[in-house]
């Protein structure tokens, strides 16, 4: 990268340092520690401790890779196993993916402001690699990469820089995890992650989080998507989670580009989420949709959804549901519409509240108790179909989703 | 099968029905006519055991056994099913999960979806969307499923075009146990304000719902006519005089 760039994206981190972010709990970065960093690069995933893989597994990892088309692994701030098992994916750590690339400083925090917050302005200046994944033109994943963010040692910071690239014509399916080692307290993770998804491309994002007690989450994502791309992104939280706020931007530029997040989030006592996305429609023919169901057993939960339509002929819907399930609990739901010119298709739908007892009756009409129909319709609101996975993938996240479950119900 | 014993019913906080006799036996089809608000779908969510029609005074009568204070799924698992006038909406529940839960005995749920044409909806959020004639072939699957002895029948053919009342004629007739003779034991109670349904499903009995009671009994057929021709005024020119 140039010495120019460099010292300019150091600039502007260093003046946002202190910048607040709109949203979510203003967290102290000075109270983390420094990992020391004393892993080893693991060849095989297998040979992680047991205690580490079942975390692992618990966020969508297959550690034995087999229905991988590659995998990434970091720990605290290192690299620790990066490997592509399919020609045209390339799979590594950010650091090496710069030195490798020149070009790469031409993605290097354009779809995401090196001074939005000072969480932004943190991973700037205290950067430890993240994942680079490119496919290249035409290229289609046989199988969905996986990659998993882990925080191992107590009370330090992890400050990742991710980029995502997928060139013209390609398909890219990734399955990221992102959890914390078993006995971690505190922490927190910082995650900056930059898609590009070129004319034609696909690119589907599957994220888990599973985190413990007192760790915070402040991911920072961007998205561009170029003519006829598409971007569909998932998000899956059903542990509990301290604070968490995130609010990514996908900037549709591209003709009939599509953007979709779906959100699943449950949060219970203890757990403070903020979790939204926003859309800028700015060609013609752009379409965005937002679903997002959220879930209180006793923790907050806001869920915010931002579209804007800046020119002609563009569409949009956001839907957030959520149902309270305890008597504490706290579900927020912000849905905003802004159209710049009257050619525009926007709406959305919002609700909250606790399980229609209608929707119990009926189903207990039919001979259900009322405990089993109130399982159902959970089961049916935390539904992953709509999250339009790969088979084989959507069974496995099914899993998931039902084993955090009856934690909860 | 049911017997009403001066069934008082209220529905927040106001008395709707002011005290129903009705009695229905075995392998017995009826059907209740009224105009609109009288209060039909009040009785059937009642007898059904929906805890918003709460029963004031009075009792309700199932093979002999008071169910009265019954809540709502233990009387489904007795045998007493209904379709909706309009069910709700349930995301993420998809139609044959419905249709499967509700199935009792093992029936196939092909057959079900087969018999009324439900192929494309199976797959759907149960009732999200469907056409007013989809909802009650929906209702009728799961009925079918469910292979209750006593259905309640809410308006099944509002709605409906003509073919598809053969086909849902058809589907209650199956419920009703029509083709058997002897050894029918089913029976219903049918709401209809057009009777259309009556040119596909035998009706045994009709009765009229007025300013919340039942005051008579007579055939369904004459009583729809009658109905046709004068209103619901008939009461006044009714020649049994009750
Ligand atoms: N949940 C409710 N809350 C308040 N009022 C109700 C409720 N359910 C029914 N009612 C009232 O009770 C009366 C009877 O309603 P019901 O639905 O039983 O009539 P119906 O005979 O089925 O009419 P229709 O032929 O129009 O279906 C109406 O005045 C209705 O507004
Ligand atoms: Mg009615």
């Amino acid at each position: 990268m140039s010495h120019k760039l460099l010292d300019d994206l150091t600039e502007r981190a260093k003046l946002a340092i202190n910048k607040k972010a709109a949203f979510g709990e203003d967290i102290d970065l000075t109270k983390y520690l420094k990992p020391s960093n004393k892993h080893d690069y693991v060849e095989d995933l297998e040979k992680l401790s047991d205690e580490e893989k079942e975390r692992l597994i618990a966020v969508g990892v297959d550690t034995k890779a087999e229905q991988r088309s590659g995998s990434f692994v970091q720990h605290d701030t290192k690299v620790s196993h990066r490997r592509s098992t399919q020609e045209g994916v390339e799979v590594m750590g950010t650091g090496e993916a710069l030195e490798k690339y020149d070009w790469l400083q031409d993605y290097w925090w354009k779809a995401v402001a090196v001074d939005q917050d000072k969480y932004t302005a943190h991973v700037e200046l205290h950067q430890n690699d993240g994942y680079f994944i490119r496919t290249l033109p035409g290229v289609k994943t046989v199988y969905p990469l996986q990659a998993c963010l882990y925080l191992r040692e107590e009370s330090t910071a992890q400050n990742v820089h991710n980029i995502i690239i997928a060139e013209e014509g390609s398909e890219l399916h990734i399955i990221t995890g992102c959890t914390t080692g078993p006995h971690v307290k505190e922490g927190i993770h910082l995650g900056v992650s930059e898609f590009y998804v070129k004319k034609g491309a696909k690119v589907s994002f599957t994220m888990i989080h599973g985190w413990n007690e007192n760790v915070a989450v402040r991911p920072r994502t961007g998205v561009f998507i170029e003519e006829d791309g598409i971007f569909l992104s998932n998000y899956i939280l059903l542990k509990r989670a301290h604070s968490l706020q995130m609010y990514p931007n996908a900037y549709m530029v591209g003709k009939n580009s599509t953007a979709r997040f779906n959100t699943i989030i449950a949060v219970p006592e203890g757990s403070h989420v903020d979790s939204g996305a926003r859309t800028y429609l700015r060609a013609p023919g752009a379409k965005a949709e937002i679903i997002s169901r959220t879930i209180s057993t006793g923790g907050t939960v806001i869920s915010r959804g931002h579209m804007i339509g800046e020119v002609p002929g563009v569409k949009s819907h956001m839907e957030c549901n959520g149902l309270i399930l305890s008597e504490t609990g706290i579900v927020s739901a912000v849905p905003e519409l802004e159209g710049h010119v009257a050619d525009v298709e926007m709406s959305h739908e919002a609700a909250v509240g606790k399980i229609a007892k209608e929707e119990i009756e009926y189903l207990m009409a039919r001979g259900l108790s009322e405990d089993e129909a109130k399982s159902t319709i959970i089961r049916g609101f935390l539904d992953v179909s709509i999250m339009g996975l790969p088979p084989h993938l959507e069974a496995a996240i099914k899993k998931t989703v039902e084993t955090s479950q009856k934690g909860f119900m | 099968m049911l017997e009403l014993k001066d069934l008082k019913v209220e529905v927040s906080g106001k008395e709707i029905l002011h005290g129903v006799n009705l009695k229905i036996n075995d392998a017995e089809t009826h059907v209740l006519f009224g105009p609109n608000g009288a209060g039909k779908t009040t009785l059937l969510m009642a007898i059904m055991g929906f805890p918003e029609y709460k029963i004031t005074g009075g009792s309700i009568l199932f093979n002999g056994e008071d169910i009265t204070d019954l809540p709502l799924h233990e009387r489904a698992r007795k045998g007493i099913g209904m379709s909706f006038q309009r069910p709700p909406t349930i995301k993420g529940v998809k139609t044959h999960q419905v249709i499967e839960l509700s199935a009792r005995n093992g029936i196939s749920i092909d057959e079900a979806a087969k018999e009324l044409n439900l192929g494309h909806l199976l797959n759907r959020d149960v009732n999200d969307g469907f056409s007013g004639g989809e909802i009650k072939r929906s209702e009728l699957a799961q009925l079918m499923a469910q292979q209750p002895s006593f259905v309640l029948l809410d308006e099944p053919e509002s709605g409906v075009d003509l073919e598809n009342i053969s086909l849902l004629g058809g589907a209650i007739n199956k419920l009703l146990q029509k083709d058997m003779k002897r050894q029918r034991v089913n029976s219903g109670l049918i709401i209809t304000h057009t009777g259309y349904i009556l040119d596909y499903v035998d009706a045994d009995v009709g009765h009229l719902l007025i300013e919340g009671i039942v005051p008579c009994a007579g055939n369904p057929r004459e009583m729809l006519h009658h109905i046709k021709e004068n209103g619901y005024e008939v009461c006044a020119i009714c020649p049994t005089n009750c």
